[in-house]
């Protein structure tokens, strides 16, 4: 694997910070959604995608404590218990790190200087679509991460109780760094209420894990097996990603149900989560996009970028899933050959004692081991192949169907506004005919429906232009993410194959001296 | 004694592998007869070998020739040597299995009918695989009955033997079918005969610690070696699945990165060009470890069976010694028939005499071909491991460096 050691960090521009930090603030302060958090922790639990920065495209920092974030992931992978240290630990480990890097802020907000080519097209915004990009490219710190499973109670009524970890520079919180214990049904309910207030606005709301009744049992009963351990650890780095999603949105973190949800000690229970998990929001959304999808619907300017933009998103969908069902493949075929590797291991050691040869013994007994030790390698590629690689396709198989939810939210409105439009309509009619009929009574109130119908209106055509610009928004945003987050974790998976490779050569190459001392 | 390692065998992947491959054989002294399968040829359900002959020796009566054999003559000319009494004292070179293209064949039929449910290039790509696949099976049954071949020739009594000369030399249709039912039937029954008196036999305890020590061994040793191959052939297995599904895994890599030209789909093309080169890698170490190490166990299997039935054969004998010998006392006891018990009891000597030298002989070489093999095989493994090994490493790096250097 490349050394991933520490870069010499770049001299520190106190003066140079200034200006393009300032000029960046100008842009900010027309709207609040400009606030931008930094990167993902990187030492905490392994195989988080970059997702948490909508920084710049120099992904430098990114790159290094991607790279540095599999080292610990490769070894502190099946253990839990990383974290179990104090919470101070957690992010001091992280601040150790990010002081061999720039410190984060100002690398941050001087990462586009960083790489002076990026700073010019920052700064020389010429459609409105590079216009938000770069807005995208302040930063300030936040990081969140998920630890510390625990299991609270007994029996049926048990939970797995979570750490929420926040470390943040953003005034808007009360402290630095801080953390509170939460369960499942929390984050359930976090969603639930982002989704109530923002989904109409055409957001995309990041979908929380799904629940499983069976997963959650066995650990209630308090099955002490590796399946139990494997479930927790993928639910616990579910909602790492989905919170570490959550607030990279500019929007979302502005909400004071997010603030509430990092910061206050005691959550009130969110209830009517058992019946409405984001699998069932989900299935709403696609229900209603169904009934939305049959009905015609006439043709405006702008639909054309999002019908291109929509037939994308459900071809890539399509592939998203084959995709996954091969990565699921090899993860079972995997699991498979270590499972055979190790009972071969063993047949050969039974060999190895048979053979009267006793140099031939000898090397059948270090073939055996050699078996052995492939077993633990495919047993680790296994677990890569799913918590970097499945994992990954199944966030963006769930995100892929919230940004559906998201478009229909834009036709909802557009419909809304064209039945106003036709209510409206017969509302003129209706006054026509009275004026023919001469009641100066009902006209009166003819010519009030009419004004408020002309009202609402022009109301719905505002909120469906707000909804299209919004929409679109979120769609770049969310395409870049995509593509980093990919990208990150796809890199993140190859090297932890090259890792295996590494590891093959070590032990054939200590195994051939021994076939060749046959005699 | 002629060593014969499981050959030097046909690399099938490899690309310097073009036609026939003459078998090592390592301590041939003499070059005044040599053989080899020089070509196959595989028709709808069977496959025709062309065998070719080398020979100085006068009872031939050309010095160089070849005949086209068939799977079922190669077994005549085995059960032959099993039959034969002069042999016993022997190990027989295990028989080939019979070719077995079945599943093979049946794998591309499926492809046939499914050819509509999948894209051009998915079709193509598989088709390729299968026929690699036919090809690799019929490389090995092409090398397994060489081996054959050659173990008898390398035998300094075997390949005197008269039935092998015709099966060498006569051109024509050895006119030897393959058992019919009833045929198969009486096998089966003398198998459990067999087994049965086997039973009875390896009871007998020996005088001779040498075969008394060979007796426990090979029962053993046959039975782990039988575990050892079976569990192989479950693990390479997987391994191939695990092929077959980073090839999946690289097509719809494909396919995402063909949807568009953004960055992210230029990547995809990218990973998916990796996959398909780390894949072919994999397929080759699956590959390399069924030729080396699967392939190894099961000849040894076969072989040590082999072994066992020698021994088999001499414990026979002694019993029959043993019994004739009683059937003296008794005759002498009773003063009855004599001259015939003795005439009995000598030929039993002679042929339990005969066997237990040849046996002992046959015993130490099947050890020390055994050793060789395994070594030669073992090494060879240990080498591929490391040559794809290495070659993963290599296209992981260079493409990580490239990818990360893109972002």
């Amino acid at each position: 694997m490349a050394a991933s050691s520490p870069r010499n960090p770049p001299p520190l521009r106190g003066a140079e910070n200034q200006d393009p930090l300032s000029e960046m603030a100008d842009e900010d302060s027309d709207e609040g959604e400009d606030i931008f958090v930094g990167n993902s922790n990187p030492v905490a639990e392994s195989f988080q995608p970059d997702t948490a920065n909508g920084e710049e495209p120099a992904d430098l920092f990114s790159e290094e404590e991607t790279s540095t974030a599999v080292n610990s992931s490769i070894t502190t992978f099946k253990s839990n218990g990383v974290h179990s240290d104090n919470e101070n630990d957690l992010f001091a480990e992280v601040s150790v790190e990010l002081s061999m890097e720039n410190p984060s802020t100002t690398a941050k907000t001087s990462g586009a200087e960083f790489t002076p080519s990026l700073t010019l097209s920052a700064t020389q915004p010429r459609s409105m679509e590079q216009l938000e990009e770069e807005k995208d490219e302040d930063s300030f710190d936040m990081d969140v991460a998920v630890t510390n499973p625990e299991k609270i109670g007994d029996g049926m009524n048990a939970y797995m109780a979570y750490k929420v970890s926040t470390r943040t520079t953003l005034p808007m919180f009360r402290n630095r760094t801080f953390s509170v214990w939460r369960r499942f049904s929390d984050f359930l309910g976090l969603y639930e209420k982002l989704s109530v207030k923002h989904s109409l606005n055409g957001c995309i709301i990041p979908p929380p894990p799904e629940k499983s009744v069976v997963g959650m049992t066995k650990v209630k009963v308090g099955k002490e097996d590796s399946s139990s351990a494997d479930f927790v650890e993928r639910r616990r780095a579910a909602l790492e990603r989905y919170l570490q999603r959550v607030v990279c949105h500019p929007s979302l973190l502005q909400d004071p149900d997010v603030r509430e949800f990092l910061e206050r000690d005691e959550l009130p229970r969110a209830v009517g989560t058992h019946t409405l998990s984001g699998a069932g929001f989900l299935k709403m959304i696609n229900r209603a996009s169904d009934a939305v999808s049959k009905m015609t619907i006439k043709i405006s300017y702008s639909d054309a970028w999002f019908d291109n933009k929509l037939q994308e998103v459900e071809s890539e969908d399509l592939q998203l899933r084959k995709l996954h069902a091969v990565v699921d493949s090899l993860v079972n075929h995997r699991k498979e050959l270590c499972g055979n590797t190790a009972v071969f291991a063993k047949s050969m050691a039974m060999l190895g004692n048979s053979e009267d040869n006793t140099a031939l013994s000898r090397a059948l007994s270090q073939l055996a081991e050699v078996e052995d030790k492939m077993e633990t390698l495919h047993q680790e590629q296994a677990a890569s192949d799913f918590f970097i690689l499945a994992e990954l396709l199944a966030d963006y198989i769930r995100l892929l169907g919230a940004v559906r939810g998201c478009f229909e939210q834009r036709m909802k409105t557009w419909q809304r506004w064209q039945e106003a439009q036709s209510t409206l309509q017969k509302k003129r009619e209706v006054e026509a005919k009275l004026l023919w009929a001469n009641k100066p009574d009902k006209l009166q109130q003819a010519k009030e429906e009419i004004t408020e119908w002309e009202g609402k209106v022009t109301q719905y055509e505002r909120d469906f232009d707000r909804i299209s610009v919004t929409v679109r928004k979120e769609f770049l945003r969310f395409e870049k993410e995509k593509s980093k987050d990919f990208k990150s974790q796809i890199v993140k998976y190859l090297e932890s194959l090259l890792q295996s490779q590494q590891r093959l050569v070590m032990f054939w190459e200590a195994f051939l001296p021994e076939a060749k001392a046959i005699a | 004694m002629m060593q014969e390692g499981l050959d030097d065998g046909p690399d099938f992947l490899s690309e310097e592998d073009r036609g026939p491959r003459a078998v090592n054989v390592d301590l041939q002294t003499d070059a005044t007869l040599q053989v080899d399968i020089s070509d196959a040829l595989s028709e709808r359900d069977k496959v025709k070998f062309t065998v070719h002959t080398k020979s100085t020796l006068p009872n031939f009566k050309q010095n160089e020739f070849s005949v086209v054999r068939q799977h079922e003559e190669f077994i005549w000319l085995h059960d032959s040597f099993v039959e034969n009494e002069e042999y016993a004292g022997y190990i027989i070179p295990p028989a080939p299995p019979r070719p077995d293209f079945d599943a093979s064949r049946e794998k591309l039929q499926k492809l046939g009918e499914g050819e509509g449910s999948m894209t051009k290039e998915e079709f193509t790509k598989m088709k390729q695989e299968l026929e690699a696949e036919y090809l690799a099976i019929f490389k090995k049954t092409v090398a397994m009955h060489e081996v054959f071949l050659c173990r008898v020739a390398a035998h300094p009594v075997l390949r005197k033997d008269m039935n092998f000369h015709v099966f060498l030399e006569y051109n024509q249709d050895l006119s030897v079918r393959g058992k019919n039912k009833r045929e198969k039937m009486e096998d089966f029954f003398k198998n459990v005969v067999k087994s049965a008196d086997g039973v009875l036999v390896a009871g007998v305890k020996d005088v001779d610690d040498f075969f008394e020590h060979e007796k426990t061994f090979l029962l053993e040793y046959h039975n782990r070696v039988k575990d050892a191959s079976s569990k192989s052939d479950r693990m390479i297995r997987s391994h191939k699945s695990v092929a077959d599904d980073i090839n999946r895994i690289a097509s719809t890599l494909y396919t995402l990165g063909t949807q568009d030209s953004t960055d992210v789909c230029k990547f995809f093309l990218k990973v998916s060009e990796l996959f398909e080169k780390t894949r072919k890698i994999e397929a080759r170490v699956a590959a390399d470890e069924d030729l080396k190490l699967a392939d190894l166990l099961k000849y040894y299997l076969r072989e040590s069976q082999a072994a066992k039935d020698l021994l088999y054969r001499r414990g026979r004998a002694l019993v029959d010694y043993e019994n004739a010998n009683k059937a003296l006392d008794k005759a002498r006891a009773k003063n009855k028939d004599v001259l015939q018990a003795e005439t009995s009891q000598q030929v039993c000597c002679q042929k339990f005499e005969k066997i237990s030298e040849s046996a002992k002989q046959e015993l130490i070489d099947f050890k020390t071909r055994r050793v060789a093999a395994f070594r030669k095989n073992l090494v060879e493994l240990a080498e591929l491991e490391l040559k794809h090994a290495k070659g993963n490493l290599q296209l992981l790096q260079s493409c990580v460096g490239v990818l990360k250097g893109d972002t």
